[in-house]
């Protein structure tokens, strides 16, 4: 594995909760993401897997450190550049969907792409359709999201977070709702989605099987990286 | 390439579309707050006018004559060795009478703005029929001059005020006194003044201002004959009453002919204190009240839009992880306040409307018939104004709150 391309990079991050004392969740994470790799981020809960992630998705902004994302450093910039680089290069699954109830499914595929204005909204359409087609909903394009089934909605939420084509893809335990022939078809579509596509996927998990099966495994412990197999 | 789409917008509609209910509650708050705050404006406006009205049936926009001049009170010494020289303050006598009125009309006529002036000679008087007297004022006045100054044929109930023009002894009487003398168009009436001279009259009409005073004491008579009564000579002038175009600048201009001519100049402002004092009153007690409907509406919908962005508060979050920005967090729920505002203000002018149409048409008696109450288009636009201002702030505090919405702490619960 020589001359891989690095999407996401971090230098000695840390971080500190200070409620309801000051506390030192992570300390000094240097950790690397390959195009294409399914990367998995596991420990017990309190091992700072998850602030790990929020630190990645450039959502939280208070940490020491460096990050960079696809060659460039993304700390210290705006709130406003930082809501840019989310909308282009990276794509959000959540252990609940969070889709907007009141639009259809496509519409909730849409609204990363409408945000971003890349494509005409007949382009975003189309691609849409394509993404939920990937996803085996297309028949479900048109209904409410609120009438879908729980792992239906989970892949819509995969979708949107596909819509625009993101380098990477992050998931705060994605099929931690999902019963085990859901989580089986997601844990398929991010397998084909790093191999086919050349996307990197960062899932944060508790399942053992899930993380297994994926590329390398992050492993966690207070606040420190315990083990990186490859 | 680049497309702009208003992905905002449509989730702002798509909120109040699936919210039906409370957004119909929010912009009801609105009709009721606009239409509120336009018709009692609307109303304010018609009774100001009504009064201004009566009022200019009697007094000019500014009137100029000679004020009295006071001896100076007090000689103050430059020096301690000797007293100050305490005088007993009084008017200076001398007659209140304006030198050279021609030229003064005529510079006054010159000036920008001045729509008519009219010279008056009033004199004090006795108006006699047998042994009744009454004590009032007879204006002497160019009758064609001073119709067009305080629009007396529309108050004239009997008579004609023109004959006044042919009748040299003629008299313009007001109804009141008309009823204590027992007189009629055609009748005569002796009228006496201070220089005790007296001369008989022929009532060429009868007028009546509804200001029972007014009504009671005044009469208007021929200049030449005021001037007779006062053994005066036909340059013999009380004062200069003149209208101009727009009576609210009354005061500038008043200062301004105070300048021009060394006569003292008052506006009818100034003149009148007390019943600007009335009328500020009543503005303050309806702007403060109609501006609180308006408040409570703003309230209701920054109510409605605090609801919506705490039950939205996970879309919100998506949406920020999604890339949304702050700004585009704002604008959804701005947006979301303008259009149900807009449609308040619409539906609350519209209701204005019939509101005002409905008062006009009440019969409320007296000399004022039908209800002052007009479209007052300013009223309009400072509702259409207000109404947007507070729905933006109603709109743009909860949205301020949803755009600091953290997502990770929404994510992480």
């Amino acid at each position: 594995m020589t001359n891989r391309q690095i999407v996401l990079q971090t230098k000695n991050v840390g971080k500190y909760f200070y409620d309801p004392e000051k506390f030192r969740v992570l300390n000094n994470i240097s950790i690397e993401a390959y195009k294409g790799e399914f990367l998995t981020l596991v420990g017990k809960s309190g091992s700072g897997k998850s602030t790990l992630l929020y630190l990645l998705s450039t959502m939280d902004r208070d940490y020491d450190g460096e990050i960079w994302i696809d060659d460039k450093k993304v700390t210290g910039l705006t709130q406003n550049a930082l809501a840019e680089i989310r909308n282009e290069k990276i794509g959000f699954v959540f252990q609940f969907h969070y889709l907007l109830p009141e639009f259809s499914c496509l519409k909730n595929v849409m609204i990363p792409a409408l945000r971003l204005g890349q494509y005409s909204r007949q382009e975003i359409e189309e691609r849409a359709y394509k993404k939920l087609e990937i996803l085996g909903l297309q028949d479900q394009a048109l209904k409410p999201a609120s009438k879908l089934s729980g792992g239906q909605q989970q892949r819509v939420a995969i979708a949107r977070a596909l819509i625009n084509d993101p380098k990477i893809i992050m998931g705060d335990e994605p099929t931690g709702n999902l019963d085990s022939k859901n989580t089986q078809i997601v844990f398929d579509i991010f397998k084909q989605l790093t191999s086919e596509f050349g996307q990197t996927i960062i899932a944060v998990t508790h399942d053992n099987d899930f993380a297994k099966a994926s590329d390398r495994t992050i492993v966690m412990q207070d606040g420190e990286i315990l083990d990186a197999t490859l | 390439m680049n497309y702009k789409h208003n992905i905002d917008s449509e989730i702002s509609i798509s909120y109040i579309v699936t919210n039906k209910k409370l957004t119909t509650i929010a912009a009801l708050g609105v009709i009721i707050g606009i239409a509120i705050f336009v018709f009692m404006n609307s109303m304010m406006k018609g009774f100001d006018r009504t009064s201004t009205d009566s009022l200019f049936k009697t007094v000019s926009h500014i009137r100029l004559f000679k004020d009295d001049e006071t001896s100076i009170p007090l000689v103050k010494n430059e020096t301690n060795d000797t007293e100050n020289i305490i005088i007993n303050p009084k008017i200076v006598p001398d007659n209140n009478v304006l030198i050279n009125p021609e030229a003064l009309i005529k510079l006054l006529q010159s000036q920008d703005n001045v729509t008519v002036v009219s010279p008056q000679t009033n004199v004090n008087v006795f108006y006699n029929n047998g042994k009744s007297q009454i004590s009032g004022l007879a204006s002497g006045v160019d009758i064609v001059e001073a119709d067009r100054m305080f629009n007396i044929k529309s108050y004239v109930v009997e008579g004609n005020a023109n004959d006044l023009k042919h009748v040299q002894n003629g008299i313009l009487l007001g109804v009141g006194i008309a009823d204590k003398m027992n007189v009629r168009t055609g009748d005569n009436i002796s009228i006496t003044s201070s220089k005790n001279v007296l001369k008989i009259m022929k009532v060429v009409g009868l007028f009546r201002t509804n200001n029972s005073v007014v009504d009671k004491s005044k009469s208007f008579i021929n200049s030449s004959f005021a001037q007779q009564l006062l053994q005066k000579n036909s340059s013999y002038i009380t004062e200069i009453n003149v209208n101009i175009k727009d009576y609210d600048n009354a005061l500038i201009y008043a200062e301004q002919f105070s300048k021009l001519t060394g006569y003292k100049a008052e506006d009818w402002k100034t003149a009148n204190e007390t019943l600007m004092a009335a009328a500020n009153m009543r503005k303050i007690i309806i702007t403060v009240i109609s501006f609180s409907i308006l408040l409570v509406a703003g309230f209701g919908i920054y109510n409605i839009l605090n609801m919506t962005v705490s039950q939205k508060i996970n879309d919100i979050a998506i949406l920020k992880a999604m890339g949304f920005r702050g700004g585009d967090v704002i604008r959804i729920f701005v947006q979301q306040a303008l259009i149900i505002g807009f449609f308040g203000i619409v539906l609350g002018l519209t209701l204005a409307t019939i509101l005002v149409n409905v008062l006009s048409h009440v019969y409320v008696g007296g000399d004022i018939g039908f209800f002052p109450i007009a479209f007052e288009p300013m009223q309009y636009l400072r509702g259409f104004i207000f109404g947007f201002i507070i729905t933006f702030l109603a709109g743009y505090i909860p949205a301020r709150k949803a755009a600091n919405v953290d997502p990770v702490s929404i994510f992480r619960k």
